[in-house]
């Protein structure tokens, strides 16, 4: 940074935007139920999601029990099995870590972590979540429509989808599709908001390069999100009118169960362009909102300022612009031109870089720091090692020669559930114990949250580390029952065994957690204004929780970026981001003056 | 130290840093990105984006489909042609209906225009033409449409002159593309209306935005409609002249 601009950030521009006058709820229905504050809207999003999640998750045990003790249990039978495949694999990537990640913690965070009263148009966010909720309500509709719903795979591959034989063909694949593009339209319309937000309302002083990297991360994946989920819109349209005009977009000319059908030369590759060209950036719309989380949780929990923080930012829009050329990465097994499929290796390897360098940054800034073993901190750090495993199974499976055999097996479960299952999970957890007590006023209970934390850390690698076993000797994934073989052991059935196990208690561990949370919110440990000495503003409320228009009467202003802790010659070991230099202490304060501020408060 | 409302301002872009870091610098300058771009004007530019990538998504399906199926296509200069007095005369309607359409986008300019000179009458009268052109741009797709169905037999499942999915495509993304052109005509009136009483003169509370209103509405319309406009282009071109 050049000295012009350091000896600029002393002193606050004039405020640009006007003080924007909010909507005012006089009944408790617009306060509550039909808000426009963000941080309702966050709540509302969040609960949802989590609900929904818990759905997801018990499907994940009947899948599992099912693998586990084939021939057991007499209400899963094939058809259904495939069911609850589908569903739990949608549910968790869609309606759980999307609508958490960007629905529920960008609302929560964005205005607040950049200073402005609510999100640029707050009546516009409200539709957001009741679309959303409309999409929850429609997909889980399809349990219930004759036939059940779509077990076609999360990732609904025609013809397959559609054709006669797979389960939910009647009425669940049309409502998972019509869930999916109502939950497309739902959240455009927030991710619009988080954009224009984070580009257009921030407050005096809030350059993008002193921006919480949360934000960051939630921005560039709000991003990623829009220009993805159109071409997940347009296949989910094509199919439906597929399905329910009989018009032949990905249907080939084919004999279903001894009967010609009456499509014809349709491309069902085009399908799998279209959904991989949303699937792969999806993959980081979960991803980069997790990045962004852990960095913040980990400068704030090891009194260390981030390291790279500039080559963070830079990794992240470098991350975002690269997983929109790598998605055929998942269409090895497709076909595909040798000279297509060494280019999507390549790329595939290059986003590897960026996302190494983050690895690095996130170690060098744990590295000698006063670190806090705080549950949020204990979640990163298991975060670090989870994402660390599944980008390094990745870079197995992004070769195209390695990928064939291991596709289709469940090593491909292992890896993607250690990289965007169990790794973004563990950032939610984080997260939760992190900022609770700024949405509720109280802490969660420490003791039960270590018991919540090592149960997950741990049975997650129990579950998912013997997976990748399984995978090499070849298990294959979306399997009803194995049977038997002649090149998978016995000892396979026992480690499947196993694995049931453990996931059912880690599962019901969870209970301990959802306990801890409404319990928390009445008689938890009371927690202040700002329980971590974190920076950022969100901890710099007037009150806690922060009330409606985020700030009291004053907006903040911003003097220094938000990593400024433990900074040498200041008395306390962190910095607001709002607090003027004026008023921070320092140890000698005969050197008080600004000329000998040190670098770290006027990043 | 400076007090707070030091009236020293963002530092000019002289100050900035050459090349790459200096654009970095800008982008990232306080408070706002895109200095005096009103929220609403942003936001739709981002949607617009957002937009392009689904009518890119069904103009590159579209392409695939024609390209993977081994049925020939019908020639659109036959399908697309309309007889007066016994002869044919190929694209004659989609020509009339583009025309329409690029007249409109010259309409909405004048709008704007007028809007900026907070000139209320002559606003609302050019979004109410504007308006009116984007509607008979609808009802002649419908005339089209209605000619395919009826005359010509085209499905969206099957048609009697080639490829099913000349149908599929045609109805899906004119029909995408009619949606939008029907929900422009929709705001231009109710934009028009608001003009017209003075909401902008007042800074009246939009009921969907709760924000003041002001005549920067009108070019955040604009922008929607040209960008309709552009994506006709697009069509026009790949359906009509392919
Ligand atoms: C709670 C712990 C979880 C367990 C025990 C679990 C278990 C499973 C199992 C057994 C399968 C089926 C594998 C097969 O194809 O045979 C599966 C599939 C899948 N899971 Fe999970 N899962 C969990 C959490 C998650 C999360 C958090 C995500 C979010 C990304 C996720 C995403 C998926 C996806 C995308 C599939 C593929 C579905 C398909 O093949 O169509 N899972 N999971
Ligand atoms: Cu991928």
């Amino acid at each position: 940074m050049s000295n012009g601009m350091l000896e600029e950030t002393q002193v606050v521009p004039l405020a640009e935007i006007e003080e924007v006058d909010l909507y005012h709820a006089h009944h408790w229905i617009t306060k509550y139920v039909f808000s426009q504050d963000a941080k309702i809207i966050a709540i509302q999003y969040s609960a949802t999601a989590i609900l929904i999640g818990l759905v997801g998750l018990v499907l994940s045990w009947l899948m599992r029990l099912q693998l586990g003790f084939p021939e057991v249990f007499d209400f899963i039978d094939a058809e259904s099995y495939y069911q609850y495949v589908t569903m739990h694999g949608m549910i968790m990537v869609i309606y759980l870590l999307t609508a958490l990640f960007l629905g529920g913690f960008g609302n929560y965070l964005i205005p607040l972590m950049v200073g402005a009263r609510d999100m640029v148009f707050p009546y516009m966010n409200m539709l957001s979540y009741w679309v959303y909720l409309i999409a929850v309500l429609v997909l889980t509709a399809s349990f219930f429509v004759p036939g059940g719903a779509s077990g076609a795979g999360w990732t609904l591959y025609p013809p397959q989808a559609i054709s006669e034989g797979t389960p939910g063909i009647d009425g669940g694949i049309i409502l998972m599709l019509v869930s999916l593009v109502l939950f497309i339209i739902g959240f455009t319309m927030g991710g619009l908001n988080y954009v224009v937000t984070v580009l257009q309302a921030r407050a005096r002083g809030m350059t993008l390069m002193r921006m919480p990297l949360t934000v960051w991360g939630i921005f560039v994946a709000t991003i990623l999100a829009l220009l993805a989920f159109p071409a997940l819109f347009v296949a989910g349209v094509m199919m439906l009118l597929d399905r329910v005009l009989g018009t032949s977009f990905f249907m080939p000319e084919m004999i279903v169960q001894g009967e010609m059908t009456s499509h014809e030369n349709g491309s069902p590759l085009l399908f799998q362009h279209l959904f991989w060209f949303f699937g792969h950036p999806e993959v980081y719309i979960v991803a980069l909102p997790a990045f962004g989380v852990v960095s913040d949780i980990i400068s704030t929990h090891a009194r260390k300022n981030i390291f790279g923080y500039r080559m963070m930012v830079w990794a992240i829009v470098a991350i975002g612009g690269l997983s929109f050329i790598v998605w055929a990465h998942h269409m090895y097994v497709s076909g595909m031109n040798p000279y297509f499929g060494f280019f999507f290796a390549t790329t595939t390897l290059i986003i590897a870089v960026p996302t190494a360098l983050k690895m690095y940054n996130w170690v060098l800034t744990l590295w000698k720091g006063n670190i806090h073993l705080t549950i949020p901190m204990l979640f990163c750090v298991a975060f670090i090692l989870t994402f660390l495993n599944g980008g390094i199974t990745g870079l197995f499976l992004g070769n195209v020669i390695v990928d064939i055999p291991l596709s289709d097996t469940m090593f491909v479960v292992a890896h993607f559930h250690m990289v965007m299952g169990i790794a973004p999970v563990l950032v939610i957890f984080a997260a939760i114990y992190h900022w609770f007590p700024k949405m509720s006023g109280r802490m969660l209970h420490e003791g039960w949250g270590q018991f919540h934390f090592w149960i997950t850390f741990l049975g997650s690698y129990l579950i998912y580390f013997p997976m990748h076993y399984l995978g090499f000797i070849g298990v294959p994934r979306r399997y009803f029952e194995i049977g038997e073989t002649s090149f998978i052991p016995p000892s396979a059935a026992t480690l499947n065994e196993f694995i049931t196990v453990v996931v059912l208690i880690v599962g019901f561990a969870q209970v301990v957690f959802i306990a801890n949370i409404i319990i928390s919110i009445f008689k938890g440990k009371p927690a202040g204004d700002n329980p971590w000495n974190a920076t950022s503003l969100e901890w710099q409320t007037a009150t806690t929780p922060p009330g409606h228009g985020n700030f009291g009467d004053e907006l903040p202003v911003v003097y220094r970026w938000a990593y400024a802790y433990s900074v040498p010659g200041v008395e306390a070991d962190f910095v607001p981001q709002n607090m003027p230099p004026d008023e921070v202490k320092r140890t000698d304060t005969a050197t008080g003056a600004v000329a000998d501020d040190p670098p770290e408060l006027h990043q | 130290m400076a007090p707070q409302d030091s009236s020293t301002t963002v530092a000019a872009p002289t100050d900035l840093a050459p090349g790459f870091a200096g654009i970095a610098e800008d982008w990232s300058s306080d408070q706002r990105t895109f200095k005096n771009v009103p929220w609403g004007k942003a936001m739709m530019w981002i949607f617009l984006l957002s937009d392009t990538f689904i009518f890119s998504s069904f103009l590159v399906g579209y392409m695939k489909v024609r390209l993977s199926t081994t049925t020939p296509w019908p020639k659109a200069s036959e399908v697309f042609a309309l007889s007066f007095g016994g002869e044919p005369i190929p694209l004659i309607l989609i020509a009339i209906m583009t025309f329409i359409l690029i007249t409109s986008s010259g309409t909405m300019v004048l709008a704007v225009n007028y809007g900026y000179r907070k000139d209320k009458n002559k606003t609302a009268l050019l979004l109410i033409i504007t308006a009116l052109l984007g509607a008979s741009f609808v009802g002649m797709q419908a005339f089209e449409w209605t000619k395919l169905i009826v005359e010509e037999g085209v499905r969206p499942w099957g048609n009697p002159m080639g490829a099913s999915q000349f149908g599929s495509v045609f109805f899906m993304i004119t029909g995408f593309h009619g949606f939008h052109v029907s929900v422009g005509v929709l705001f231009l009136i109710l934009v028009a209306r608001k003009v017209w009483r003075g909401d902008y003169d007042t800074e009246k509370r939009g009921f969907f935005t709760s924000r003041k209103g002001n005549y920067e509405i009108v070019e955040t319309m604009g922008l929607y409609w040209h960008f309709v406009d552009l994506v006709w282009v697009f069509i026009f071109a790949f359906f009509y002249l392919w």
